[in-house]
């Protein structure tokens, strides 16, 4: 029998009746059950299980598979009949199924050894799903699946104007309990201590904490439109809105400037590294975001500006001038912008996609090279270059010591960059390459040399990727031919993908997400590339345009949205066919 | 001395001769459309002028100097510009963008120039404003060049793409079919826009059009493709009797039923 026949068009045949359409119920509750048996099964649950939400109360693990349930059984209500029976039975039907999913893992774990080849199908993660009843609580995920399901159901049911806060409040305790450790120590060090132990444990929210975040958010979100806050911000003009916003970015630019201070040495590396690919993204953004060529090859140029920085300046075996640091950057520059303008020249004819996969293939040459017996007596091949000198030579007392330094470096290059970067927007230049992006054929018609213009693009970011190289060296003191890998390049492109094509503030919380996050989450570094693809599909599925994305790339992106009135005014496409 | 000449230009795409052996002058400072059935090659003539296609045979020569071999950027630094028969209008960018654009090559400023914001570039871009308002004027787009380009109304589009080409300061401008699509108010402001083109800025124009109004109504000469080989050229009263053109229209038996009557112009 199939499936079509054991559900007989449910709800489609007869439209005046509001039957339940239990195929989409079921479709959801089965897809539910795969999220929650895979996130198990990959050792999310079991790992993330370590380490507590609220203190005492839930771990994230927990609530990663509470967390499933609940979407499953809010997925199925969205897509349920309306009236609040269908609804909340179609929740609690979806989360039965899924619950019956984790149940066959217990059952099926049980009679035969899985770890055999799952290594996370263990006793542990057993344990968990039944509260250590063993085959004997087999059912408990079942129970558990339809009342959660049910309750997310029920939940689906309560205006938007106060679902969404709960929501938020919810996504507020999650995102609070994971960064706990980060909140807590900059507290203690600044002589909250009083507060931060009352909010947080040592790892996760206390449940004072996560009750007053709960109340906090909820409450602030409810006044907030009870007041109509932000009908009557909409309503402010352009110019006033900005004015608004003088404040809070002042506030962020003084926390970028104390951050590294109140930051553990730790910390300190994170945000280093951070605002290196920070600095690394903006240097992207100018080939990608504003010329619109993907350069994937990205970290051979990234290699030269780092082996430059280290041969002129190296005290150790491959040294050759021990220059300081400071006199060996432009070096860097330059001739990571000479390789751009080398490798280039013969690729940019090429167009799109096609560039993308040439460009890879510089980065893999430039990686091998490095490594290579060729120019071991050069680069040291494998041994890499050690001993190069840090920027700013300080005492190891000196609060400027270690990352810290790096950090602030990091910082001034990027924003240096980024003024090059909107100079450059507003200029002739920056329109031609708007222009290259947009019809290729018509700018060159229009008179823009096209080689020329895309390879000074491309140049460019080349420029700022050696400029990367460069402090990358300073910030390591030693450079690798392990260091030149593809996720260097696949890193910055992703930022800036992530976080918006062509935006400034994009490209700096792309950087914060992808590299700062998992850098903070160590202890689950085996799911960082999970995450990251993760991030990735949803992302290009629901939000193309990346997280803040810049004002053309928005346009761009949402033209089939809002087709402009220009097919449809063209009532009358065909011609009239003279006569003669 | 030929202001544009084309002499046996040959355009072949694989088996198809989509352009056989033309020979075509044209005189500076004239009017002159070019008109056939579909697929007679009128667009291919205009994308081997405009360096989009490259010509199996024949030369093409502005001022008696070669100009098929060159690139686009440089054809069009000659001072030729061109229009699309589907307007092809950078949509993200707007009306001001897009006439900016135009103004490519006519502006110095230098990369390094625009990050120092030096005075000479500031001037520059300030020229390039005036010019571009200006040019928003000339079209009678005042007041609309903040808006995007893709969501301009289809006249205002066919208008815009006008003014991008006229940025470019051109001696030459080559129309494929600027009133497609327009309803007859449009099409009548169209052709005396395109005369005011000639008669005030003194460029010399050459149209693709398939309304018949428009082109006996501005053209000072015709020429008639059909297959890809010029089977007429003249006034457009010459052409209006030329049995050959009522044949290419209409098919032989047409040509048969018209009998010798003029065509309806």
């Amino acid at each position: 029998m199939t499936v079509a026949e054991a559900f007989p068009a449910a709800g489609y045949e007869a439209p005046g009746y509001e039957r339940q359409d239990w195929r989409e119920v079921v479709r959801v509750g089965v897809m539910g059950g795969i999220v929650a048996v895979y996130l198990c099964l990959v050792g999310i649950v079991p790992v993330f299980d370590a380490r507590p939400l609220i203190s005492g109360v839930i771990s994230l693990g927990e609530a990663a598979l509470i967390g499933s349930l609940g979407v499953t059984g809010a997925v199925a209500a969205r897509h349920a009949q309306t009236g609040p029976r269908n609804v909340v039975t179609a929740g609690a039907v979806a989360g039965l199924l899924a619950g019956i999913a984790l149940s066959l893992l217990v059952i099926v774990g049980q009679l035969v050894n899985l770890r055999g080849f799952m290594l996370n199908a263990s006793p542990q993660l057993y344990s968990l799903l039944t509260f250590g009843m063993g085959m004997a609580g087999a059912w408990i995920p079942v129970v558990a699946g339809a009342l959660v399901g049910g309750f997310a159901g029920a939940f689906w049911l309560v205006p938007v104007r106060y679902r969404s806060p709960i929501v938020r409040g919810f996504l507020s305790i999650l995102v609070l309990g994971l960064f706990a450790g980060l909140l807590r120590t900059p507290m203690l060090a600044a002589g909250l201590g009083q507060l931060a132990r009352f909010l947080f444990a040592p790892e996760g929210l206390t449940v004072a904490g996560a009750v007053l975040t709960f109340v906090a958010v909820v409450g602030g979100r409810v006044v907030r439109q009870r007041l109509g806050v932000q009908g009557r911000l909409d309503a402010l003009p352009e110019a006033q809105r900005r004015r608004l916003h003088v404040p809070f970015v002042a506030l962020l630019l003084g926390i970028v400037v104390v951050l590294p201070l109140l930051l553990g040495p730790f910390f300190a590396q994170v945000i280093a590294l951070v605002a290196l690919y920070v600095l690394m993204g903006l240097g992207l953004n100018i080939t990608l975001g504003l010329a619109g060529l993907l350069d994937l090859g990205f970290v051979a140029f990234f290699a030269v500006g780092a082996y430059t920085v280290g041969l002129l300046t190296s005290t150790a075996e491959f040294g050759l001038f021990d220059l300081p640091f400071w006199a060996a950057v432009p070096f860097a520059i330059l001739f990571a912008m000479a390789f751009g303008a080398i490798l280039g020249l013969p690729i940019l004819g090429i167009r799109g996609d096609y560039l993308a996969i040439a460009t890879l293939g510089f980065g893999e040459i430039i990686r091998i090279l490095a490594g290579s017996d060729l120019l071991k007596g050069v680069l040291g091949g494998p041994r890499g270059i050690i001993n190069i000198p840090k920027p700013i030579d300080v005492p190891s007392t000196n609060f400027l010591a270690g990352p810290v330094q790096i950090y602030y470096i990091a910082i001034v290059f990027a924003a240096l960059i980024a003024f090059v970067a909107w100079r450059l927007r507003g200029s002739r230049l920056g329109r031609a390459w708007l222009a290259i992006r947009e019809d290729e054929d018509v700018a060159e018609a229009i008179g823009i040399n096209l080689i020329q213009t895309k390879l000074l693009a491309y140049m460019l970011g080349a420029a700022f990727a050696g400029l990367g190289g460069a402090v990358f060296a300073g910030l390591v003191g030693s450079i690798f031919p392990s260091s030149i890998n593809l996720f260097v390049s696949i890193n910055v492109a992703a930022i800036v993908i992530v976080g918006g094509m062509g935006s400034i503030p994009g490209v700096i919380l792309g950087a914060l997400f992808l590299i700062g996050i998992p850098e903070l989450f160590r202890e689950f570094s085996d799911y960082r590339f999970l995450f990251y693809g993760i991030a990735l599909i949803a992302m290009m599925r629901f939000r193309p345009e990346g997280i803040l994305p810049s004002r053309i790339v928005r346009r761009e992106l949402h033209v089939a949205e809002n087709a402009g009135p220009a097919t449809v005014e063209a009532d009358d496409p065909t011609p009239d066919r003279g006569t003669t | 001395m030929t202001f544009l000449a084309a002499r046996g230009v040959v355009k072949r795409f694989g088996g198809l001769v989509a352009v056989n052996g033309l020979d075509f002058e044209l005189a500076q400072g004239s009017i002159v459309s070019v008109i056939g059935p579909n697929g007679a090659g009128k667009t291919t003539f205009f994308n081997c002028i405009a360096g989009f296609y490259e010509i199996n045979g024949g030369e093409i020569l502005l001022d008696d100097v070669p100009i098929h071999h060159l690139r686009r950027d440089q054809i069009a630094h000659l001072g030729i510009s061109r229009t699309y028969q589907n307007i092809r209008l950078f949509t993200n960018m707007t009306a001001m963008e897009n006439i900016l654009v135009g103004q490519h090559h006519h502006l110095t400023s230098t990369w390094i120039g625009a990050v120092l914001g030096t005075r000479a570039v500031r001037e520059d871009e300030d020229r390039a404003h005036a010019e571009a308002r200006r040019l928003l004027e000339f079209v009678g787009m005042t007041g609309k060049g903040d808006l995007l380009a893709g969501k301009l109304p289809y006249g205002d589009q066919r208008r815009l793409e006008v003014a991008r080409a006229l940025a470019n300061k051109p001696r030459l401008l080559l129309l494929d079919e600027p009133t497609a699509g327009m309803n007859p108010a449009e099409t009548h402001r169209m052709t005396e826009f395109i005369r005011s083109l000639r008669d005030e800025l003194g460029i010399t124009i050459l149209l693709i059009e398939h309304e018949m109004r428009v082109v006996m109504g501005i053209s000072e000469r015709i020429t008639v493709l059909d297959y890809g080989e010029k089977i007429a050229e003249g006034t457009p009263a010459e052409i209006q009797t030329n049995p050959r053109v009522i044949e290419a229209y209409l098919g032989r038996g047409g040509a048969a039923d018209l009998g010798t009557t003029p065509a309806e112009a």
